[in-house]
């Protein structure tokens, strides 16, 4: 490269900078920064009425796992916690497999329609999508709540004598879980099998396979990067969510989120729910690298 | 070719489960909708037509206040971040991979990745230690906080739209010796509005819908509209959150249409 070339491309990396650096600032200001605070007090001990006192404690990573007895300070397994951490783990596990088994057919449904209809099943898809979170978990409250449509229809057509009570249970955040964020699992496998190429499938059939065996052994292995992409993106927010556990969960079907939150209100453990907030964080960065890990592979395979 | 009828890309019980879903995705919807205009006083029966829990909504104080602390705050939010987005996005974009573009494009996305009740706490910490020094109380935490959330939102439109433009009208612009601002002016701005605009209803949208930041980060006395809805549910449930919701629903659907349009490209 020539010394005016080097020059030239100098000047492009600093224009670039100068011009990233305004939305940089405020990243930092209102989102990166405020991170690392989270780390450094989850390192520190409690303060009486909530915040944090001055020093250096390990105790708030201590009590992800465990509790204290206030008499001989023996350690015990919190089993309060380890509860919670289980059925976010088993609701989000739940949340992704059901998003999955329903998204493909849909994802596959779209993806086989003719190019104009195909934009508007999409768009049927992404209005959801966009549409406030709040809204479509109170849609759900709705319908089960025991006031709600389900019991009102089901009482009215004397198919139950009793109202049946659905919300406030586990399954009634995976349901709102599953509904609210289904689409993030349709979206990617749809731009996966969008690119698909079908006259993979007459190749398949003229060998005479049946449609499973094209299911299992020449749609999926292709499309897996979607697969992937989207078990991740409905698998991280259900891992934090917070607003369908706190309205379909009710106070004792608790969240990770909820958990995190209850620190820094009545639990007055903001230790804890910083430490807490890290460990859910360091969950999602590594789910996450394992995405950008296939996306990069899918990129290079030139798909 | 396969028999006479036989669809090649037809796989056996997946049509009926796409029905199913796109009908489980809007029949809760539809009825929230319908209930809206219910004339009771929630889905426990139908009581005929009315427009009363819209009148109730719209002589309510607390949600008249609470609609115009949302468009203001959504209304900073969304030209803060698209402005900021716009110039990150004229830094990141047609030009030669320099260092650090890889932190930049992580650092730019990063609202998108963190756990959004993460994100939220991580701000009521910060910001209560600036409180507690500067004793101010006012919006601009909230409007700080949505405009950094908001920034990818604006800047993935933009940044799409910008690579999608050709290079060869500026190099024509500087031929005819225009200077780089004359022709970032005069030709790359007007070509890329349509991406701005696209990235403003998105941020706009984002920091509308928003739940759980604004509730971590709010003051007393500083309920947006989902804030307000959040608490209400939570207490005695009335039509009024039906006809809230049938209000912000339509206004999402009516930006998103105009997202579409914008962004369509032309065959």
């Amino acid at each position: 490269m020539s010394p005016a070339e080097q020059a030239e491309v100098t000047r492009s990396a600093r224009t670039g900078w100068l011009l990233s650096a305004p939305a940089l600032v405020v990243l930092t200001l209102a989102a990166i920064g405020p991170l690392a605070i989270v780390v450094a007090y989850s390192f520190m001990p409690p303060g009486e009425y909530g915040n944090v006192t001055w020093g250096f404690s390990l105790e708030a990573w201590q009590g992800i796992l465990f509790t204290k007895d206030i008499f001989d300070g023996s350690l015990a397994w919190a089993d309060a916690n380890l509860t919670i951490f289980w059925r976010s783990v088993k609701l989000s596990v739940m949340t992704t497999v059901f998003a999955f088994l329903v998204g493909f057919p849909t994802a596959w449904f779209i993806a086989t329609r003719p190019p104009k209809a195909r934009a508007m099943w999409l768009f049927l898809i992404t209005i959801p999508f966009w549409t406030n979170l709040l809204i479509r978990t109170f849609a759900i409250t709705e319908i089960i709540r025991k006031e709600g449509l389900l019991n009102t229809v089901f009482l009215k057509l004397h198919i139950i004598s009793q109202p049946f009570e659905m919300i406030y249970t586990d399954t009634a955040v995976f349901i709102g879980m599953t509904y609210v964020y289904l689409p993030l699992m349709v979206l990617p496998l749809f731009a996966s099998l969008d690119r698909f190429d079908m006259r993979l499938l007459e190749a398949a059939y003229d060998l005479y396979a049946n449609p499973w065996q094209v299911l299992r052994k020449v749609i999926m292995p292709i499309v897996k990067p979607g697969i992937i992409a989207g078990s991740i993106l409905v698998f991280v927010p259900s891992l934090g969510a917070y607003v369908t556990p706190r309205l379909l969960g009710g106070g004792k079907n608790m969240m990770i989120g909820n958990f995190i939150e209850l620190q820094f209100g009545q639990g007055r453990n903001w230790p804890l729910g910083a430490s807490l907030s890290v460990m859910l964080l360091i969950i999602v960065t590594g789910a996450l690298l394992v995405y950008v890990r296939y996306a990069n592979r899918e990129t290079r395979n030139g798909h | 070719m396969a028999t006479k009828g036989f669809v090649i890309s037809r796989l056996p019980g997946f049509n009926p489960i796409a029905g199913l879903v796109f009908v489980g995705l809007y029949l809760p919807i539809i009825i929230l909708v319908v209930y809206s205009f219910n004339a009771g006083r929630s889905v426990a029966g139908w009581e005929g037509f009315s427009l009363h829990w819209y009148t109730v909504a719209w002589e309510n104080d607390a949600v008249k206040a609470a609609t115009v602390r949302s468009l203001y705050l959504a209304a900073s939010a969304a030209v803060i971040s698209t402005f900021l987005a716009t110039l990150a996005a004229l830094g990141t974009t047609r030009r030669k991979a320099f260092g650090g573009q890889t932190f930049i494009y992580v650092m730019i996305n990063q609202p998108l990745m963190v756990p959004e009740v993460v994100s939220a706490v991580a701000l009521l910490i910060f910001f209560a230690m600036i409180k507690q020094a500067t004793g101010y109380a006012g919006m601009g935490y909230l409007i700080a906080a949505h405009s950094a959330f908001c920034i990818p939102f604006a800047y993935l439109p933009i940044r799409a739209r910008l690579e999608g433009m050709d290079m060869t009208l500026e190099t024509a612009a500087s031929d005819l010796y225009a200077s780089n601002w004359q022709a970032f002016r005069f030709v790359t701005l007007p070509l890329l509005l349509p991406g701005i605009f696209a990235g403003m209803m998105l941020a706009f949208v984002t920091s509308l819908d928003d739940v759980v930041i604004t509730v971590f980060v709010k003051s007393a006395g500083q309920d947006t509209l989902p804030t307000y809805m959040l608490g209400q549910i939570r207490r005695q449930v009335t039509a009024e959150i039906n006809a809230i919701s049938t209000v912000l629903l339509a206004l999402t659907v009516l930006l998103l249409t105009l997202f579409v349009l914008l962004t369509r490209k032309k065959d």
